[in-house]
């Protein structure tokens, strides 16, 4: 048919590198989701606060990580800081890029979730002698994170296939960033991407599986 | 002692209780019956502090409730409050409920806490049911773990919003025996409700709510046996 | 106020790169709406032996990083021996990836109708076709324009990523000017507003429309 012949010896060869470079991108992601998830309760937090400083700030971050690029927000942090003579490298770029992206739109999901837990379990918690933060702690938000666990895991995905975005701003440790040096060095674009995208569908996969078997366990309510 | 003097609380424009004054001394029950909307509950929900109120005061053994520098947190310690929707927290098991206050507000150890919410809850007939979570119990069995949980902070009073209102009528008699065992130990009581029978039965006191005003209050064979206004005796022949 | 060594060229340099970013939009969006359609409807209707298939190579395309999906394509291109360009090439590997996104959101808009609601239409007489128009498409329409709207903002936004295959949208337009002016911040706030003006209103839009249709229900 084409005059084309699919190489499996040098995907077998780049194998490990490839999977050592995946263990990176998943790194990131939980970093970026974890960062992100603190973020957006806080964010989600200040923009019903009454302080009008508080609530504008929360409202840049999260229309600003809605509205633009994800790319553009990493730009930001790369060559954008440099200006205000903050030079970071490509790793804390990407990480903090994404991390911003995962916090805006976390935080519109946890706004969400927050308005879907009765009020009335805030004043159950709080007749009991419970602080407000207390209360939030130990009774709101055990139960808003049921609520918005599903979102959650789509936003995980996002975020590991958002790491891919790394190579734009010279990443070369993870799994797309090795993924294009092996490229480069030996022109077998298509058998390498290929090897990446599989790569990247089973870390999707895996997350979903896993997540499905988290809310088993923990949500038995 | 719980001393309520003139109380006054709005919602917006809307003056649901309209100077309100009344006084419960330790180890009595009282009972606050009236039609729907009357205020009753409002008045409950003024007494530990999480409703704020536009003109009186509420002492609870001299501590004024609504005085800026009350620690309302501490204050709620020593009142119990039961909802009519009990309020369960889902996400905890049944003696998780209990346990949560005591840990989280007291600083009780887990053993300590779980000594205590056994306890409680058997105490209330749910001893059999301390692993489970409360979407797997009943209405009834909610509203009794409600209880425990409130008797787990120990308090010196008990405060009970139509606790039966929402339960299906075969459940409703398992709360009141509650209800009646702790009157019986002697705790002290403000118990909001449409059970004129059980309010007769159990209170030391009952009072009348009619639009915002206490209109009768006195020894239960007075106010409920020979209602003296004429509003008691409508809202009495509308529930018995 | 303050020096800047931007000038007119630049500006209008990179209002054409947000041209191109809104012209890969267009194409991909529409490309991936109608194949949406017509694979959502399908899959509503179609038995497990098409539907689970199909719902895989859809799932494949959203789980793999969209960057990598136009590599592929690229290379596939030289592969195969057509002479497409990268503009066509993003507009057609964009297309898939909204396919992708625009079949469940039709799918679920169309399960989002309740059986009664159709048994109710069919009882008073309405056939299979009248059931379908007047009953099911009204109804989807409403839960699956706010997610379309969000779908279309997002194809706006991954525009960004085809730079990666040489053509000059929006943020690379603006890479090439800071090159120029070595004024990184600046050029980058000009271009984040530019994304916002072209994302926010519209957002605004599809937020207003759900609130009001909700309420409506």
């Amino acid at each position: 048919m084409f005059q084309y012949t699919f190489h499996w010896r040098p995907i077998l060869n780049a194998l490990p590198d490839m999977l050592s470079g995946a263990w990176v991108t998943i790194q990131i992601a939980v970093l970026s989701m974890l960062i992100g998830t603190i973020a957006g309760v806080l964010l989600a937090l200040a923009r019903q606060s009454s302080n009008k400083i508080l609530s504008g700030f929360a409202t840049a971050w999260v229309e600003g990580a809605r509205n633009t690029p994800a790319l553009f927000q990493v730009y930001m942090v790369y060559f954008g800081l440099g200006s205000l003579g903050i030079h970071l490298d490509s790793y804390p770029s990407l990480l903090i890029g994404i991390a911003f992206n995962n916090a805006g739109y976390l935080a519109e999901t946890f706004r969400g979730g927050l308005r879907a837990v009765p009020p009335t379990q805030m004043r159950a918690a709080r007749s009991l002698g419970m602080s407000a933060p207390k209360a939030f702690v130990y009774v709101v938000l055990p139960q808003m994170f049921r609520i918005v666990f599903h979102p959650m895991t789509n936003q995980m995905v996002w975020a590991v296939l958002m790491t891919s975005l790394g190579v734009v701003v010279g990443l070369n440790t993870d799994l797309t960033g090795i993924t294009q040096e092996l490229n480069v060095k030996t022109f077998r674009t298509f058998e390498y991407f290929a090897a990446a995208a599989v790569i990247y569908y089973l870390i999707s996969k895996v997350i979903t599986l896993t997540a499905r078997l988290i809310a088993w366990r923990v949500f038995r309510y | 002692m719980i001393e309520i003097r003139d109380v006054h609380k709005s919602f917006g424009q809307l003056e649901v209780v309209k100077g309100v004054s009344m006084s419960v001394a330790k180890g009595e029950v009282v009972s606050v019956i009236g039609g729907s909307g009357s205020g009753k509950s409002t008045l409950l929900m003024c007494i530990n502090g999480l409703e704020p109120i536009q003109k009186g005061n509420i002492h609870v053994d001299g501590i004024d409730v609504h005085a800026r520098g009350t620690d309302l947190n501490k204050l709620r310690r020593r009142i119990g409050i039961v909802f009519q929707q009990w309020n369960a927290f889902p996400h905890l098991s049944v003696i998780e409920n209990v346990m949560l206050a005591p840990r989280k507000v007291l600083g009780l150890k887990r053993s300590e806490a779980e000594a205590i919410a056994e306890q409680r809850l058997k105490h209330v007939g749910l001893g059999e049911k301390l692993k489970v979570y409360p979407s797997q119990l009943s209405g009834g069995q909610q509203q009794r773990m409600a209880i425990a949980r409130a008797l787990a902070m120990s308090p010196d009073y008990m405060l009970f919003d139509e606790v039966t209102s929402a339960l299906d009528p075969q459940l409703v008699g398992e709360v009141l025996e509650t209800m009646r065992m702790l009157s019986s130990e002697g705790m002290t009581m403000i118990v909001v409700t449409h059970e004129i029978a059980f309010a007769r039965e159990v209170s030391n006191r009952v009072a009348f709510f009619h639009s915002g005003r206490i209109r009768e209050i006195g020894p239960p064979e007075q106010v409920i046996g020979s209602p003296q206004q004429a509003e008691t005796i409508t809202f009495l022949q509308s529930v018995l | 106020m303050f020096e800047t060594s931007l000038i007119w060229n630049d500006l209008w340099f990179m209002i054409q790169g947000a041209g191109t970013s809104l012209a890969i939009t267009f194409w991909a969006v529409l490309g991936g709406t109608v194949l949406g359609i017509a694979l959502g409807l399908a899959r509503s209707v179609a038995p497990w032996w098409i539907n689970a298939p199909l719902g895989a190579v859809l799932d494949v395309l959203r789980s793999v990083p969209l960057l990598i999906q136009f590599v592929l394509a690229n290379s596939l291109k030289s592969i195969v021996g057509i002479s497409w360009s990268p503009f066509l090439i993003a507009c057609a590997v964009l297309a898939l990836y909204t396919a992708a996104y625009c079949t469940e959101i039709v799918r679920g808009g169309i399960l989002a109708v309740p059986k009664t609601t159709r048994r109710a239409a069919r009882s008073l007489g309405m056939s299979y076709r009248q059931d379908m128009v007047e009953v099911v498409f009204p109804i989807a329409l409403r839960v699956a324009l706010p997610n379309w709207i969000g779908l279309t903002l997002g194809v706006m936004k991954d525009t960004s990523l085809v730079l990666w295959i040489g053509i000059i949208e929006l943020l690379r337009s603006s890479q090439i000017v800071i090159t120029r002016t070595q004024e990184p911040l600046l050029v980058l706030m000009i271009v984040g507003a530019f994304y916002f003006l072209m994302s926010f209103p519209i957002a605004r839009l599809g937020a207003r429309l759900e609130k009001r249709w909700r309420e409506n229900d």
